[in-house]
Formats: structure tokens, C-alpha cells, sequence
């Protein structure tokens, strides 16, 4: 029904220069905005995808036009001036629907077609088996088994219909500790370190308030400290700030009573909560669109932000969760609130700290398959798929993403991809694309038909592997868990996400590139000489041919020394006219 | 003088020497004229051979000293070892903080041994003449004496300017250091110039540093130049023949540019003790901008306080943003290449000949035509032509390297004229390096290395303040160049970048605060292990060279190399 729209002579903005700004012609079809630079000299798109989409401002009036202000949940800024306001106001209007949809069916990823077969989407969805991984950590096994005790959804609407329990901890105990616990997410096991059996388990709040109990919820941890026989105690994890979990026991909820439970050793992390996130990013973003700020201006934001606060917070909690498993081999069960935001952060980095298999391509699918997307973080809440509760969003996966970027910068060898991988990653989990991350857990996804009517994104990625990988990479047994530098210098600023699209900020020549490149000349020249001895067999998955309006964001760079205008370092009122014509 | 007078203890046995990140080695520590060395006990204790520690004394920047009176001496490692059941009436710990910004703990038995240890090196390390120096006393067998020290004549690099233009030519006019006792005895001036003008243009000049040419960008016939400030005074002094060497520079009609390194009012301040600016009636082509630099104490101060920081391993997150933004070090790195680029954007863009001072013209000045040139210029983004801006900009140029890199961020001592200027310049040309990845031929490591050895150095290449007293000093007649010894082809090859490809344009940086980065690999050296990025290099390497992965190096040779001098690779008669 949509038709597509165009207006010329837009003007973009660059924020960082005063070069001369662009113009060209602006066009919104169905699922993209797209801007074509008409002025440069090799011919420049910029694609912007409507779910992409955050804010959409009418700035006052100026000059040259009227300025619309276009902030992306990617960190892209785009500012255009528009010649004629009633252009402006219409463009303004439909960007405002189209990046809001109301109803989930409306999503990119119903209408997506990259004119593939019935057979490989469905092979697309089976690419990622949770079973099988779980059959990696030696589970079923005497202590754990996998139960489909949830199929009806009864024990909890918002886990997976197979969940993995201790062996000792029967029906009616997991029946009667879904009672206690916040939405009935009990503790299941997320991951057994299988060296000494000691297991990561996650779980929300109990419903303790100021004195209840439940003995099936004691139970339940019974049998997870014992499903670990090597440890006589077990750590229990609330990664709240202590006075946020002690504030929820008046409102029935709360944290566990260390007398209640045999053996166990209560600890609180002290990670913020969704909406300090919230407030925390906005603020980071703030700074980063400073207009040629000082170094002082620059840490001093840095720091009000609190952002990397955050960040090391969350760092630090999955460091004491690999610790705990790994050094004193306890097993650890986490919990938050409702278990989905920051216990899956933590218990997938922790995972990430332990287990190599979860810094390859598909170790690091399964990852987020696993601890995110099965376990029921809310992505279409978190990320504002639709239009709904601001309060809701928040960028948890973000914080995720962003610690293991903080990783690869310490372990630049122990990752198979490179910081693209989780870039591409980032802007799929707003971009509706791809079915994975559309609603809110498992039961909503089949409601909505994902795995019939969408496609998954993995096998799209696993298509571009050559230029996502890592070439530092060295292999899977070079390094076995990680133990990261947690001090505050460890941490920095990851201009590459939140000014990723401020490329005259980025180092000008790219080693990733120049290295990918000569690592693929060599394997073409390996392959040249394997393929004279054997005909290779083509992969089904790799048969997938990509949609063409595929977004680019990366445009053409002309060439560096024309990059910096003139004027740039003059600055502060001191500009200088001109020398001799 | 004689160095055993200062010596109160030569050697010590059971001596516990601890670094961070280190196992502690114990064993006998000994004190000899230059070097502090400490040979662990062969077969005893659970070290299999001996890891030695080969310090060079100049390097020691503050001793701190602990002495515990009373008790028992116990070696803190008795997992394995055999206790130690001396009974020692007391025991001390010294503390030696280096210039390279490295910490080093002794545990020395015995009290008195400590102090005497202690007042030792303190003494050995305060030794402030030149000719006493490690440099004058070195003498490793691979290298000739005279080697590296003429690699880049000034005459070379003016036969370069002379194929492209008759305008500048080469003057002897400082051959005894009377017109200048900061420049070296050739610099090249304009050819229209003669030496009875350069002579009476020293005069109004401060220290005599009248205008030189520092670079001559070949592209469009521009030229940089640097000097110190003109001595204009509160009367508004003129000199005919300052306003002429300028003059000549430019063609009718043509403008200039005077970038000064101090803030406007700072150099209408000068002008109460005599110093000043280049008024535009009086030099009507020359269009001054000022872009405030800091150095001198504040500088220094930045440094300490940035060391400080990145040592205090308590901190929290907060602090440690607001801490590294309250010492700052990194304005400082972007005010530099702020300026540099402007310099450098006056040249090439603006296609205007620049004129570079602060006051002296001995610091700030040759920070931002020394990086300029990094900038502009590719070759000096090589290595041997790296090191000959380095002789032509700083050296010979006249950094007082002795004065200024005196005492490094951790000495107690009351400051005198310490500044870490030279450290800025390797600092900005590390974010170059960083943002043009395969521009530089030579290696971060280049950089670490040419800082040790600013500071302290068992080679003369820094030594002395200006050429007069290298002269006066002989320090290339009877030391060893840093030079010689980087380029020998077994060592060269540490300090070459495996990407790098030559790039024949201007590498313009990027000045934005996100674009600028703390120089973790200097300030954390010594502080966080590098196993992981040092594995990545070695990756690199591998890539860019295509060939197979070279032998891996235990981590236990890595270490040790990186406790001792690099001086001692190649010390004979040991």
C-alpha cells in the first residue's frame, strides 16, 4: 500500500566538520529511508532502515531550510535539512509511523524475502540445537536431565518448553518452586563446567517478602549444590544493588534467606537496573555528539555517564561467577528481579570467561540463542520493536555486546570473529529483520509464527563469515577460560559503536581489512590448489543469495587526505583567512 | 670523584627483589658504579638457573626505604624452599622507582645493609655530571665508536632543499657558538641572508635562536621555520634585521604565518621581561595565531599526576575518569597535535610559509615542527629517517634533554627544569601511529625504547643539552650513538612495523577526543600484563609477513629481558 516518497534537494549535515554539506535526494520506501548524495563525486547512499529508527526531531527553522534530526537505535545520526516545510512535515509524519509499527505483523521481518527455498529457511531455523549443546557439557548426565516438564507452558509462560533440572529435583518440587519464584522462572541450569561439575543456574527472585518459605525452592537448591558433590556449599547470586532486592521484600518478593537454605552463600553484585541503563546511555550519547568538545568536556561526560560504571559492573559479576565455578569449584545460582536482563548478562559472560566453544561463530549463536533469546530476554520491550512503554526499553543486549568487545580488545587472539560480527549482531537485534528476536520469549515467538513465516538471522552471518572473522584468531585450545583485567583502565570507550558512524573519528587505515584481505588471497590460493584434486560440495545453507536491498552502511570513504577540511584545526574563533589566491 | 666513595655496601646476599606481575627472584645483590645487579642463587632455592637483574643506576628515579627493626628474617616464599632460619635483628625494604616507570621492591636482610644499599643508590644515582655517565664508560665489543653518530648531516639533508630551490643556503655563521650557544654550528637560512644579518637578527632574538628553516615542504615551496621569541621589551623594540630574515621569505604580496605557542596575553606578559611578539607594523606579511601549549612545571606536574593515577590500582571507575581528565595528560596530546596539524595545514592547504616559537624556542617549539614534519613528510615516517628529525628537531636542535628529563614522574626531588616534552612528541606520534596503522615503518616498541633511553641511557645520543656541549663533553668522540646500535640488522628488526607500506600523502589525524587514546602500552608497562597483546603482535607479524610463525618466546625470557637494561644484551665482561 505504501508508495515511495521523494524529496530533493536535502541537505545532510555532517556533525563533526564544517564541510560542505551534502545534497541530494531523499527516499522513503516501505521499509528504508535512503539518501543519495547527488554533490559527491562518486555517487553516495545512505540507507537507514525505519526499525532503526529512535527519535525522528523538527529542529527550528534555519538558512538553509528545515532541519529534521534523526537519532538510530545504532548509534546513527543523521541530520537533514529539508527545503520546503510542508516536504519536511510529511517526511516527518510518515517516519514517525513507519518506525513505530503498532502491530507485530507489520515487522520487517513478515515482509523480508531473500528468495529462498521453504527447505532452507527451515534448515536456517534448525542451524542452532540448544539440545546439542547442552549433549557438549555431558548433560543428560547422573545429575541433570533435560525435561519437558514446561511443554504446556504450565511452570512458566516465559521459559523454553525444555529446560534443564537437577535429576533429584522431581515434579512436584519444580511445580512448587515455580510458586515461589517471581513469574515462575525457577533455577535451571545454564551452564556445567564439566571439569568439575560445578554448574551456572539462573533463576528470578523469590517471592520471600519478609518471611516465607518454600520448601520445594529449598529443595530445588538442594539438589543443585548436591547435582556438584565436589563442593560442600553453593553460591547464591542476586546481581541487584542490595537496597533495590530489600526494597522488593516489602513488595512480597525479595532475596534468599541464608538460614532458610542448607549451605548456600548469599552474595549481592550491585548491577543498576533497566531504567539507570537507560538514563546512563543517554547520557553517554549526549557526549558523544558533543560538538568538538575538550578532552576535558569529553571524560568528564564519559564519567557522569556512568557508562563504563556499568559496564565493569557487569564485567566484574560474570569474573566472580567464572571464579566461583572455575577456582573454587561451587556451583552458582543468579538471579535479579525477574531473571532475564542482568542474569542473562552475567551468566553468558561468565559462560563466554569459561568455555572456548562460545568465542566461535556458532558458540557464540548458540550463546545468545541459549541464554537471551530462549531464557526469555524481552527484546521486543527492550529494543522497542513496537510502539509501546519507553520505560521498557532499555540496552541490556547492548551492555552485553559491549563487554565482549571489552574482552576482545584485552584477548585479541581468542575470538573467531572480529568486532563487525557483533556490530552485524547489535543491528539485527533492532533491525526485525530476522525473526530471532521479534516478542518477548519463547511462546510468544510460536504464537507469531516465527519459524514458519520468518527467517533466522545465523546462517545470514555465517554467509559473510570471511569478512567477520577474526584474523588474530588462534584457534580453539590456545586459550581456555579467560581471566579479564577488571581495573578501571581495562575499560574504554568503544568509539567504534557509539560513534561508529563518525568516520573521520576512526583510524584511517584499517588493519582488520588490510589483514582479512591478504587472508583471503591466500586461501583462494589454497583452494586454487585443493579444488585440482577434489571437487568440493557445495553447502546447502551457502546457496543463499542476498537480498539486494541489503543495507550498506558502509559507503564508499574517499580517500583520507580528504577527509579533513579546511578549517578543522583552526577552531576556537582563531580561523585564518586565506593565503595567496 | 670517585664512585667507591659513594658505594657503602657492595654486596648483599639473600636479597628479595618483586615486581609486579613477577615471581620474586632472591638473591645476591651487588652495586658496582653504574648498574645495579642482583644474580639469583644457581641451584638453590626452587630457581632453576640464574635470572639477573641488570639495572642501570641512572634509570633509578626515587628510593624509598622501609626498615623493620627486631624479628625474625623470613623469605616470604617457604612453599618450597628451605626456611631460612638466620636470625637478623632487622631487615629492610627499598622501593626503586624508575624513569621508565617501572617498580622495583628489595627485601635486604640486615638494617644497616639496607640503609647503606639505599644511600647508595641514591647517591650513585644523583650524580649529576655528564662525563661521570654510563655512556662514557660503555664499551660493548659489537660496536665501533664512531659508528651512528654522523648518519644524517645537515648537509645531506639541505642537498635534498638545494635540487628543488636556490632560496635557502647552508651557514656556518654558529661555527664557535657565539651567535647562537643553543643551535648547532650549521643551519640553513635564507640565501639571501648574509651571516652579518643572522648575527645582528641573534640579538633581538632570546638565547640568539634566530629564525631557521626547520622543513621545506617540497610540494608547493613552503617552508617552516622555528626560533624563539623576538626581545621586543615593554619599550616595542624593532630590529631591522629579524624584519628582513622574515621578510625575505616571503614574496610581495605573499602571507605568513606565526603560530606562537603561548596564549596571547602569555606573550604580552613576555613583553615586561623583555621578550615579546612580532608586532604587525612590523611585520606587516606575518599573521600571528597563538595556541597555547603547556610545558614547564605544569607539564611535569600532568605527568606525575597521570603516573600517579595509573599506578593507584584502588580506584573505582569515577575516579579513575576524573583522574585522568584532572591530570590532563591527554589535552596536552591534543593541544599538540592540534597544533602541529595547523602548522602542518598552513603549509599544505594554505600554501603559506610558518613560523614556529614559544619563549625559549627550545620545547614547544620543536614539539609541534618535529611532529608537523611526522605529518607532512614521509620520510620522516621511516626508520632511519625517524631518527634523523629526531637529531635535526631535537637534538641538534637544541632540547635541553639533560635538564628536562633530569628526574622522571616518580622523584621526590624539588623540580628544577624537568618537562616531559620529548615524552609528549612520542606520545602524539604513537596516536599517529595508531590512526595510520601502516604509515609508520617503525613499531611501537621504537618509541618505548627511544623514551628509556631520553631518560636514561647507556648510549650519549641524549646527553647534554645542546651540540656546544657535546662538543665541550666529546660525547661523540667517547660514547657509544643509540643509533649504531638500534640499526644493527638483528636488533632493527624489534622496531619495524610488519605493516608497513609506503604512504605518500599527508596523514591527517583525527583531533576529537574519542579519537585519542591513553598510551596504555607506556603508562600500564609495568603494571599490566601484556602476554595477550604481545601474542597478537606476534600474529600480526606472522600475517604481514606470510611466512611461518616465528619461534615463540617463553614467557620467562620475556620477562626477564623486560626486568633488566637492555644495555645488558650486548655488556661485555660481566
Amino acid at each position: 500500500p505504501h508508495h515511495v516518497r521523494c524529496v530533493e534537494n536535502v541537505k545532510l549535515l555532517d556533525r563533526y566538520t564544517n564541510r560542505k554539506a551534502a545534497n541530494g535526494t531523499l527516499y522513503l520506501t516501505a521499509t528504508h529511508l535512503i539518501y543519495v548524495d547527488a554533490s559527491a563525486e562518486v555517487r553516495k547512499e545512505i540507507w537507514i532502515l525505519h526499525h532503526h529508527i529512535a527519535t525522528v526531531e523538527k529542529l527550528p527553522l534555519t538558512t538553509a531550510g528545515y532541519p529534521l534530526l534523526i537519532h538510530c537505535k545504532n548509534f546513527h545520526v543523521a541530520h537533514f535539512v529539508i527545503g520546503q516545510e510542508r516536504d519536511c512535515h510529511e517526511v516527518y509524519t510518515s517516519l514517525l509511523k513507519l518506525s513505530q509499527p503498532v502491530k507485530s505483523e507489520e515487522l520487517y521481518a513478515f515482509s523480508y524475502n531473500p528468495k529462498m527455498s521453504k527447505e532452507n529457511r527451515e534448515i536456517g531455523w534448525k542451524l542452532i540445537d540448544l539440545k546439542v549443546d547442552y549433549q557438549r557439557m555431558g548433560i543428560p548426565n547422573d545429575y541433570w536431565e533435560i525435561t519437558d516438564v514446561n511443554k504446556d507452558y504450565e511452570v512458566c509462560n516465559t521459559y523454553p518448553p525444555e529446560i534443564v533440572v537437577p535429576r533429584a529435583a522431581n515434579k512436584a518440587v519444580v511445580i512448587g518452586s515455580s510458586r515461589f519464584r517471581s513469574r515462575g522462572r525457577i533455577p535451571v541450569l545454564s551452564y556445567l563446567y564439566k571439569e568439575n561439575n560445578a554448574a551456572i543456574c539462573r533463576c528470578s527472585q523469590p517471592l520471600s517478602g519478609f518471611s516465607a518459605r518454600c520448601l520445594e525452592d529449598e529443595q530445588m537448591l538442594q539438589a543443585i549444590r548436591e547435582a556438584n558433590p565436589g563442593s560442600p556449599f553453593m553460591y547464591v547470586v542476586d546481581t541487584r544493588p542490595k537496597l533495590n532486592a530489600m526494597a522488593n521484600r516489602a513488595a512480597g518478593k525479595g532475596y534468599e534467606n541464608e538460614d532458610n537454605y542448607d549451605n548456600i552463600r548469599f552474595k549481592f553484585i550491585g548491577i543498576e537496573n533497566i531504567h539507570v541503563m537507560r538514563n546512563s546511555l543517554q547520557k553517554l550519547l549526549e557526549v558523544c555528539e558533543m560538538k568538538s568538545p575538550s578532552m576535558s568536556d569529553f571524560l568528564t561526560g564519559l564519567e557522569n555517564s556512568g557508562w563504563l560504571r556499568h559496564i565493569k559492573a557487569v564485567m566484574d559479576a560474570g569474573v566472580f561467577l567464572a571464579k566461583a565455578v572455575k577456582d573454587e569449584k561451587a556451583s552458582v545460582l543468579v538471579h535479579c528481579s525477574d531473571g532475564w536482563d542482568r542474569t542473562a548478562q552475567v551468566c553468558s559472560l561468565a559462560s563466554l570467561l569459561l568455555d572456548p566453544f562460545y568465542r566461535t561463530f556458532k558458540g557464540f549463536m548458540v550463546l545468545i540463542e541459549k541464554e537471551w533469546i530462549a531464557m526469555g530476554h524481552k527484546f521486543s520491550h527492550r529494543c522497542g520493536h513496537l510502539d509501546g512503554d519507553p520505560k521498557e526499553v532499555s540496552p541490556v543486549f547492548t551492555q552485553f555486546i559491549e563487554c565482549v568487545w571489552q574482552l576482545m580488545q584485552q584477548f585479541p587472539c581468542a575470538f573467531e570473529f572480529n568486532e563487525r560480527f557483533l556490530l552485524e549482531i547489535h543491528d539485527h537485534v533492532y533491525s526485525c529483520q530476522f525473526g530471532n528476536f521479534l516478542g518477548t520469549c519463547h511462546k510468544e515467538r510460536e504464537d507469531l509464527k516465527i519459524f514458519e513465516k520468518t527467517h533466522s538471522l545465523w546462517p545470514f552471518l555465517l554467509q559473510k563469515k570471511q569478512e567477520l572473522r577474526n584474523p588474530l584468531y588462534r584457534g580453539f585450545t590456545a586459550y581456555k577460560e579467560l581471566q579479564p583485567n577488571t581495573l578501571p583502565f581495562s575499560f574504554q570507550f568503544w568509539c567504534g559503536m557509539y560513534n561508529r558512524f563518525d568516520k573521520g573519528m576512526h583510524p584511517k587505515q584499517c588493519v582488520l581489512d588490510h589483514l582479512l584481505s591478504s587472508m583471503s588471497q591466500k586461501m583462494k590460493l589454497e583452494d586454487n590448489a585443493s579444488e585440482l584434486e577434489n571437487v568440493k560440495q557445495p553447502s546447502s545453507c551457502c546457496a543463499v543469495v542476498l537480498a539486494a536491498a541489503e543495507p550498506c552502511w558502509h559507503s564508499t570513504v574517499p580517500q583520507h587526505s580528504r577527509l579533513i577540511p579546511r578549517g578543522q584545526y583552526a577552531g576556537g574563533g582563531q580561523g585564518f583567512g586565506r593565503g595567496r589566491s | 670523584m670517585e664512585f667507591s666513595e659513594l658505594i657503602k655496601t657492595a654486596t648483599v646476599e639473600s636479597v628479595l627483589l618483586s615486581c609486579v606481575g613477577l615471581p620474586a627472584v632472591k638473591g645476591t645483590l651487588c652495586i658496582t658504579s653504574h648498574h645495579l645487579l642482583l644474580s639469583s642463587c644457581p641451584g638453590g632455592d626452587s630457581q632453576p638457573g640464574t635470572l639477573e637483574l641488570w639495572l642501570l643506576i641512572r634509570n633509578v628515579d626515587a628510593v624509598e626505604k622501609r626498615v623493620q627493626n627486631l624479628g625474625w628474617y623470613q623469605p616470604p616464599r617457604t612453599n618450597d624452599s628451605p626456611r631460612d632460619t638466620r636470625i637478623a635483628g632487622s631487615s629492610g625494604t627499598i622501593t626503586l622507582r624508575c624513569k621508565d616507570l617501572k617498580v622495583l621492591q628489595l627485601e635486604i636482610p640486615g638494617m644497616e645493609e639496607c640503609l647503606n644499599i639505599a644511600s647508595s643508590i641514591e647517591a650513585l644515582s644523583s650524580v649529576d655530571s655528564v662525563m661521570m655517565m654510563y655512556p662514557f664508560f660503555y664499551r660493548p665489543q659489537s660496536l665501533k665508536l664512531e659508528e651512528g653518530w654522523h648518519l644524517f648531516p645537515l648537509e645531506q639533508y639541505f642537498q635534498r632543499i638545494a635540487s628543488q630551490t636556490s632560496q635557502w643556503r647552508l651557514s656556518d655563521v654558529n661555527r664557535d657558538f657565539t651567535t647562537c650557544p643553543t643551535y648547532p654550528p650549521t643551519v640553513i637560512v635564507p640565501a639571501a641572508v648574509d651571516d652579518d644579518t643572522l648575527q645582528k637578527a641573534a640579538r633581538f632574538r632570546q638565547g640568539g635562536r634566530f629564525p631557521v628553516l626547520s622543513y621545506y615542504h617540497c610540494k608547493n615551496g613552503t617552508a617552516m621555520l622555528r626560533s624563539s621569541q623576538p626581545l621586543t621589551g615593554p619599550n616595542r623594540k624593532r630590529c631591522r634585521e629579524d624584519e628582513m630574515l622574515l621578510g625575505t621569505i616571503l614574496d610581495e604580496g605573499e602571507r605568513g604565518f606565526i603560530i606562537d605557542t603561548r596564549s596571547a596575553q602569555a606573550a604580552k606578559q613576555a613583553r615586561m621581561m623583555g621578550g615579546g611578539t612580532e608586532p604587525k607594523s612590523s611585520y606587516p606579511q606575518w599573521r600571528r595565531l597563538h595556541r597555547p601549549l603547556e610545558r614547564g612545571r605544569p607539564l611535569q606536574e600532568s605527568f606525575i599526576k597521570l603516573v600517579e593515577a595509573c599506578n593507584d590500582t584502588s580506584i573505582n571507575m569515577d575516579r579513575w575518569l576524573s583522574r585522568l581528565e584532572s591530570c590532563r595528560w591527554l589535552s596536552h596530546v591534543k593541544a599538540a597535535l592540534s597544533t602541529a596539524c595547523l602548522a602542518a595545514q598552513c603549509l599544505d592547504r594554505e600554501e603559506a610559509s610558518v613560523l614556529v616559537h614559544g619563549a625559549e624556542g627550545t620545547d614547544t617549539t620543536l614539539l609541534v615542527t618535529a611532529l608537523a614534519q611526522v605529518i607532512l613528510d614521509p620520510s620522516c615516517r621511516t626508520l632511519a629517517g625517524f631518527q634523523g628529525l629526531l637529531e635535526r628537531e631535537w637534538i641538534e636542535a637544541g632540547h635541553p634533554f639533560h635538564l628536562r628529563c633530569a628526574r622522571s614522574a616518580y622523584s621526590h626531588a624539588r623540580l628544577k627544569q624537568e618537562a616531559p616534552l620529548f615524552l609528549l612528541f612520542l606520545d602524539c606520534v604513537w596516536q599517529l601511529s595508531r590512526q595510520f596503522p601502516f604509515s609508520l615503518e617503525f613499531s611501537e616498541h621504537l618509541l618505548l625504547t627511544l623514551f628509556d633511553n631520553a631518560y636514561a641511557s647507556a648510549y650519549g645520543t641524549f646527553l647534554c643539552n645542546n651540540e656546544k656541549e657535546r662538543c665541550l663533553c666529546k660525547v661523540r668522540e667517547s660514547t657509544h650513538a643509540l643509533w649504531a646500535w638500534l640499526n644493527q640488522p638483528g636488533e632493527k628488526k624489534k622496531y619495524l612495523n610488519p605493516l608497513y607500506s609506503h604512504n605518500a600523502l599527508v596523514i591527517w589525524p583525527s583531533v576529537e577526543p574519542q579519537s585519542i587514546q591513553l598510551w596504555q602500552g607506556l603508562f600500564f608497562r609495568w603494571i599490566r600484563s601484556s602476554q595477550y597483546l604481545d601474542e597478537a603482535w606476534a600474529e600480526v607479524q606472522r600475517l604481514a609477513e606470510g611466512g611461518d610463525p616465528p619461534v615463540k618466546e617463553s614467557v620467562e625470557s620475556r620477562l626477564s629481558r623486560s626486568l633488566s637494561d637492555p644495555a645488558a644484551q650486548t655488556e661485555n665482561g660481566r
